[in-house]
Parts: C-alpha cells; sequence; structure tokens
C-alpha cells in the first residue's frame, strides 16, 4: 500500500506570524496519487459515514481520470459548500474512519481531495451552470446564514422556489464568516461559495434581526409560506467565576468576532480593536478553544495555553487542529481547571487560579468525570483570558415568538421527521435544533428541511 | 444600506442624523438603540434612537465624534449612506402614567433620555426635566426638551447656563424641597452621572431608570462584550437592557470596563487624523 500523501503546510514558525491559510492543499500530482489509493469499493462505507452521502469513490474515481469538472458536479450533487466542508469536516471521525485502508494503515485523504476538487472548480473560470427552473411564485423566507441557512436557500432555490435569506450581522455565513479564522478558513471562499447561492437566485438581506427588525408573524403576512430558521448557537456560555468580568476577559464569541467579522487583526487599519497581551489563557478544549489559542498567538501574544479540565484523549477538538495548535507552540494545561480570574486592582485581569483535577467514572456524557483534587490550586499568569466552554442558542427570536416551544437550553424543538417547529409552516434545523454541532450535521439538517418544506408546499398548494 | 435624510449640526463635534429607515422606524420605541457602521472598516457604533417617525419611516440619531468610528461617521453628509444600520435593538422603556417623572440628562444623554420623556410626558406625566453639560454650547436639543417639560433647569460646569455645577447638585436640591411629589426619576448620562444621581435617589427610595453605554459589538446577544452586573447578576446590556434599575447596577464595574480600549482608540485616532492630514 502506498502512503497516505500529507498536505503541505505553512511552517509553524512561520504561520504564527500571518492570518494566510495554514493547509496548501493538494497539487494535481498528490491529488492523483492519493485518488490512486482508493480501492473503489463496492460497499462503500466511506459513503456511510458521511453525514450528507456524497458519493466518495465516484468523484475519487473522476479525479484518476482528470476530470476534475465532473468530480465537482458528483460533490455538487450532495454538497452545495464542498471548499469549506473539505477544510473544516472532522473527515476522521466520519468518512476518513470508515475507510477500508484505515483497518490496516492510513485511511484515503479523502477531506484532503475534496478540497482539491473544490479548490479547482473556484479556480476554473467556468460559469457556474445553473439549470433553471421554472419560478413557482411559491416565497419562502430562510433566516440565519450558517451552513444550514445557506444549504436550505440553496436547495429551495434550485427548486424554483422564490427565496429570501436574513442575517442579524451585516454580513452572511454565520460562524463560517465570524468564527472560524481566516487561517483555517479564508473568507474569500465563504465569499465563493455565497455567491453561489445569490447565483441560484437567493436574495440575502442583512442587517435584520428576525424577532426585532421583522418578527415571524410579519414573515409570514409578506407572504412567506414558509420559513426556516437556522439560527445557531451563538450565545456565549461563562463560567460564573469571580473576576470574569475584568477587562482582558473574552467570550470565545468576542474574541473571535472582533478578529473575524471586524477584521481587529488588522487593526488600525480596521477600527475594532482587540486586546492580547503576552500570555493568554483559553480555556476549554473545542474547535472553538484551539480557534482562539491560534487567533491570539498571531495577534502577538507569547504565550498561550490551554486550561481543560480533562485530558488530551476527551478533547473534543478535531485531531488535526490539536496537532496543528501544538506545533506551533501552544501549551496545554490538561486536568486543570479555573476556579478565579484575579485582577491587578485596576481592573485587569493578572491571574487565573486553576485547581489540579483527576479523572473519576465515565459521567452521563460518557466521558471520565473531572475531579478536583483538593488544595491543589496553582496560578498563571495571564493579560487575556478567553472563555471557550460552549455556546447555546440565543434566545432573542423564542423570547419574542412565544409560540416556538424550545427546550430549557433554548434550543428549539422541532418534529424529528419534518424539522417542523410548533409552529406550521416554520421549520428549523442546525445548531439551534441542538445535536452534532459540526458544519456538515448542520448542512445535512438544512437540506432534509428543505425536502420536508417543499412537501409541506406542495401538500398545502395542492 | 441606509440613507441619510437630514443632517444638523447642535454643539461642536455632536451631530444629529435624520436616517431612511422605515422597518426600523415602524418597530422603534423609547429606549431602543441601533447598531451602525459607517464603512467597511470602521466600528460597529451602538447608537440611541433619538425620535421617530412612523409615516415618514426616519429615525434620529444624535452622534459625538470622540474616537475613530464616531469621527468618520460625522463627516457623513446628507444624501450619504451608511453601510450597516441593525435594529430596533434591546428592550424598549414601560411607558405609562406614573405621575411626575424627573428626567436628568447629562451631556450626550440628552438623546436617550429625551425620547423616554416625550412619551412620558405624551402618556400624561408631569416632566421636571434637569440637563446639564460643560457648557452652554454644549447642551444640546435644548428647544425640544423644554416642549416636553413642564419644567426645566440647566447646570453647566461653568455656570454659563443655568447654575454652575452638576445636574445631581439640582436633582439633590429638588429632593431636598420636594421629594413627595416626585414619583420616577430617569437619568442617563456619563456613568459617573447615574452613578451619583441613583446615590441621591437612593436615600428617597425612589425608582431609578439609568441607561448602560457598555462597549459593544453586535448587540444581539452574542458577545457578552456589553455585560454588566446588575444586582450581582451578569446581564448582556444590549438584550437584557441597555435600562436598568440604577439602585441595582456596579457602576464602578461599567466604568472600568469602559476603558478597555483606550490605549488602542487613542491609536485609532492618531491614525485616523494622520489619514486625514495626508488624504
Ligand atoms: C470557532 C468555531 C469553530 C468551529 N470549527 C468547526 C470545524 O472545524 N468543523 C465543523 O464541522 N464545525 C465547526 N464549528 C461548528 C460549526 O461552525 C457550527 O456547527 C455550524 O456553523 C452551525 O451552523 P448553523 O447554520 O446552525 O448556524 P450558524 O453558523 O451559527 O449561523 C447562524 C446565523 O444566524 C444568524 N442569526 C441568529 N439569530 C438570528 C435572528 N434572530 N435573525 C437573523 N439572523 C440570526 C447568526 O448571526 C448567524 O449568522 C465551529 C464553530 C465555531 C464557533
Ligand atoms: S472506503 Fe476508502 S478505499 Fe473504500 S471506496 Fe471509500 S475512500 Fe475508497
Ligand atoms: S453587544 Fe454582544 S452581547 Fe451585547
Amino acid at each position: 500500500m502506498t502512503e497516505r500523501q500529507q498536505m503541505k503546510k505553512q511552517k509553524p514558525e512561520e504561520r504564527i506570524n500571518n492570518f494566510k491559510e495554514v493547509a496548501c492543499g493538494f497539487n494535481k500530482e498528490e491529488a492523483l496519487a492519493e485518488a490512486e489509493r482508493c480501492l473503489q469499493c463496492k460497499n462503500r462505507p466511506c459513503v456511510d459515514g458521511c453525514p450528507v452521502e456524497v458519493p466518495i469513490p465516484d468523484f475519487i474515481d473522476k479525479i484518476l481520470e482528470e476530470d476534475f469538472d465532473d468530480a465537482v458536479d458528483i460533490i455538487k450533487g450532495k454538497n452545495a459548500l464542498p471548499a469549506i466542508c473539505g477544510r473544516v469536516c472532522p473527515q476522521e471521525e466520519q468518512c476518513e474512519i470508515e475507510c477500508i485502508l484505515g483497518k490496516k494503515g492510513e485511511p484515503v485523504a479523502i477531506g484532503a481531495l475534496e478540497r482539491f476538487v473544490a479548490d479547482f472548480d473556484l479556480d476554473s473560470d467556468k460559469e457556474e451552470e445553473i439549470n433553471s427552473v421554472e419560478a413557482k411564485g411559491v416565497k419562502v423566507a430562510i433566516v440565519g446564514s450558517g451552513p444550514s441557512g445557506l444549504t436550505a436557500a440553496a436547495d429551495l432555490a434550485k427548486l424554483g422556489y422564490q427565496v429570501t435569506l436574513f442575517e442579524a450581522l451585516a454580513e452572511p455565513g454565520g460562524v463560517l464568516r465570524y468564527g472560524i479564522p481566516e487561517f483555517r478558513l479564508p473568507k474569500s471562499i465563504v465569499d465563493e461559495e455565497i455567491d453561489y447561492i445569490k447565483q441560484l437566485g437567493v436574495e440575502v438581506k442583512t442587517n435584520v434581526l428576525i424577532g426585532s427588525t421583522l418578527t415571524i408573524d410579519e414573515l409570514r403576512e409578506e407572504g412567506y409560506e414558509a420559513i426556516f430558521v437556522g439560527t445557531g448557537a451563538g450565545l456565549p456560555y461563562f463560567l460564573n467565576l469571580p473576576g470574569e468580568n475584568l477587562n482582558g476577559v473574552y467570550s470565545s464569541n468576542e474574541f473571535l468576532t472582533r478578529a473575524n467579522l471586524m477584521k481587529a487583526y488588522k487593526f488600525p487599519e480596521y477600527k475594532t480593536p482587540i486586546v492580547t497581551g503576552k500570555n493568554v489563557a483559553v480555556v476549554g478544549a473545542g474547535n472553538v478553544a484551539m480557534d482562539s489559542a491560534r487567533t491570539a498567538l498571531r495577534l502577538g501574544a507569547e504565550e498561550v495555553s490551554i486550561v481543560y479540565r480533562r485530558s488530551r484523549n476527551e478533547m473534543p477538538a478535531r485531531e488535526e487542529e490539536i496537532e496543528n495548535a501544538e506545533e506551533e507552540g501552544i501549551d496545554f494545561k490538561l486536568l486543570r481547571n479555573p476556579v478565579k480570574i484575579i485582577g491587578d486592582g485596576d481592573g485587569w485581569v493578572k491571574e487565573l487560579e486553576c485547581v489540579k483535577m483527576e479523572l473519576g467514572e465515565p459521567d452521563s456524557s460518557g466521558r471520565p468525570r473531572p475531579i478536583a483534587i483538593e488544595g491543589s490550586n496553582f496560578t498563571i499568569p495571564v493579560d487575556t483570558v478567553v472563555i471557550a466552554i460552549g455556546q447555546g442558542p440565543n434566545p432573542l427570536l423564542s423570547k419574542k415568538t412565544p409560540e416556538l416551544e424550545t427546550t430549557e437550553w433554548d434550543n428549539i424543538i422541532v418534529d424529528e421527521e419534518t424539522y417542523e417547529t410548533s409552529i406550521e409552516g416554520v421549520f428549523a434545523g442546525g445548531d439551534v435544533i441542538g445535536g452534532a454541532a459540526t458544519v456538515i450535521a448542520a448542512m445535512g439538517d438544512g437540506r432534509k428541511a428543505a425536502d420536508e418544506i417543499q412537501a409541506y408546499l406542495q401538500g398545502k398548494n395542492e | 444600506m441606509s440613507k441619510i435624510l437630514n443632517k444638523e449640526n447642535l454643539a461642536p463635534e455632536i451631530d444629529l442624523f435624520t436616517i431612511d429607515a422605515p422597518l426600523i422606524a415602524a418597530k422603534a420605541q423609547p429606549g431602543h438603540f441601533v447598531i451602525a457602521r459607517a464603512s467597511e472598516r470602521g466600528e460597529r457604533i451602538p447608537l440611541t434612537i433619538v425620535d421617530y417617525d412612523r409615516d415618514a419611516g426616519n429615525i434620529d440619531l444624535v452622534v459625538q465624534a470622540v474616537g475613530s468610528s464616531t469621527m468618520e461617521f460625522c463627516s457623513l453628509e446628507v444624501g450619504d449612506e451608511l453601510l450597516d444600520l441593525l435594529g430596533p435593538l434591546g428592550e424598549p422603556i414601560e411607558i405609562k402614567e406614573i405621575g411626575t417623572v424627573v428626567c436628568v440628562a447629562g451631556g450626550l444623554g440628552v438623546a436617550p433620555v429625551y425620547p423616554k420623556a416625550k412619551y412620558l410626558k405624551k402618556a400624561g406625566n408631569k416632566i421636571i426635566s434637569i440637563v446639564g453639560a460643560q457648557t452652554e454650547e454644549m447642551i444640546i436639543m435644548k428647544d425640544k426638551m423644554e416642549d416636553i417639560s413642564d419644567e426645566i433647569y440647566f447646570s453647566t460646569d461653568d455656570g454659563s447656563l443655568g447654575e454652575k455645577g452638576f445636574t445631581t447638585d439640582i436633582l439633590t436640591a429638588l429632593l431636598e424641597e420636594r421629594a413627595d411629589e416626585i414619583d420616577e426619576v430617569v437619568a442617563v448620562g456619563p456613568a459617573v452621572m447615574m452613578k451619583a444621581a441613583s446615590e441621591v435617589t437612593a436615600d428617597y427610595d425612589l425608582d431609578t431608570i439609568v441607561s448602560l453605554n457598555p462597549i459593544m459589538i453586535d448587540g444581539t446577544g452574542m458577545c457578552g462584550g456589553c455585560r454588566v452586573t446588575v444586582d450581582g447578576e451578569t446581564l448582556f446590556a444590549c438584550v437584557d437592557g441597555p435600562a436598568f434599575d440604577g439602585h441595582a447596577v456596579d457602576f464602578d464595574e461599567l466604568m472600568m470596563r469602559q476603558t478597555h480600549y483606550q490605549t488602542q482608540e487613542e491609536k485609532a485616532k492618531h491614525n485616523c487624523k494622520i489619514d486625514k492630514e495626508v488624504g
């Protein structure tokens, strides 16, 4: 068996000084060599692992034939955002973990191949072929422009519905725009994918906060016959520790929004400021924490640490991102839990007091329960603390829409089969309904909800 | 894009803008605010909706050119467009008949006080206003405040208009004489002023509404940058406020958090001035 092609990356010592993309992608030779490794299995276990069932061996076969246009079409038939998924999907737990080659050696680099094909498509001048379908003259509203909303919008537009996408922020893309940093997902790629969706006929209205600027009822009055809500999980959780409101303490949402959406990394050219001192501690160990830590490093911090209460095995971030962070010199303080944030007397954070932890029996999440070791407290000197322990749905829309039923954590409740909420004709998907919290899972929801919306509208208008 | 329909200079470096924003005007209530961004590189700036005309579909905003982004905003003229305008945001204040309301406005605080006073007046309340600034020249919207007030008092640091001193001096004197006549106090201005006003009214157990102005980005509850401590609990000013019970707010924390970007602000402002000189 030939060895898996390793994707070239910017060298750690260089990349920590810039915001350019870390992973460089395969060139044609590398892509062909990697495609060659695929066994074209009859039972296609990789496809079962893919949440949107991309026909993986088929597009890999087209790569081998050097028919990249066809390869793109095959992927796009199932996945409207391949350049994004090729970069940020946790392939190691989805398609690649199922790959037969992985049983003995290393699985096919499916994600890297997907990215190669998608980038080829973006680079080519080929006009996107948009099959014009007969306009149905039926209006559908999509609330939120993250991956779930974008996918639902694209699918419904392709079916001939008149789709309007409402976004509260000034630019569409959801987490792809404000959360995931430039060095992992260049914003020019998000722009191109959104352009494609606009070409499909979707009208994008930014700066509209549904619930405030317009309510769900008003959308219906304006003639939207179905509504999809993909408002994500935008509410930052805090630790509720003393000192959390000191200057220098950020939620990961604020830290990343300043850096990515408002481009604070280009301050003062862009006018939104951000503060990172020499020592930065990021609390949490998911993708959001890795992104925050690596952003802090690029903003000029000297020492950046991840503080996490469990061990490396339990870290929820993608393996690739943990490795990237390690290569860049992020210090992992594992089995450590913050108990207090200490100020300098002038309102700024100075130290993070932590306690050492040990792992006990598995808890309700199935992971070993972290237990504090009494009397093991110690402090870390810090200028900035970023809290990246998770997000929940923003309750704004559900508060302003009392008929919309939610769980006690503000997740919108939907029918598992139809994605319909407690309000007839209003559907929801993505992070706002809870679940996997990945780009691809959100897209999967958007796609299935779009199908259900079509069925609903057909039934209604018959 | 939201078009600027009118611009009126109120005081040195303070302008009132009338903006075409039919969706926002249709929903606006006293206490609401918007987030505006003049251009792609600018910051998102929270601004009180000072007034609104539902029929004409426009809103009034007052902007003081203090930082680089507000300086850019104030350089816009009639016919120019704002890149982004989001709103209405925040929770409106309750407008009902309570009796006599004292409205204290310090400096730019007139902008958020005015809509509250105007609609409280419309709801049948007696309005006693206390308006203060550094100098007479810096007192904004004087005529408008006079129009909606049953009684109005002014204070300036230099005595150029009304009493020499602070709005809270007038408030203290007023309460000493006539506290039983007064049912509620609305106080908006710099955090120090709101803190002082809340301390004065606490002695009389008078309900006091303040409107907080922490640093914000999104204004929709997704960043937590605007967090304030109210009654020991952390709240987000953009969605839970910006109006709160003045007796429950931790003003010292608010003032501390407002200084977060002082150093950077200076740098950006400096840069902006250089830009202007060069360009
Ligand atoms: C920093 C970070 C890194 C991540 N890294 C990865 C990764 O590597 N791989 C991966 O698979 N997943 C990753 N995720 C998770 C993934 O991004 C999310 O699961 C996914 O974006 C959810 O999509 P969504 O469509 O549900 O919502 P979102 O992407 O959250 O988008 C929701 C949109 O709705 C808008 N909105 C909210 N309320 C309203 C309203 N009332 N009116 C109008 N608009 C509204 C929001 O402004 C937002 O733009 C990451 C998440 C973060 C935060
Ligand atoms: S499981 Fe692996 S080897 Fe088999 S078809 Fe899928 S990618 Fe190719
Ligand atoms: S401004 Fe971001 S949560 Fe209030």
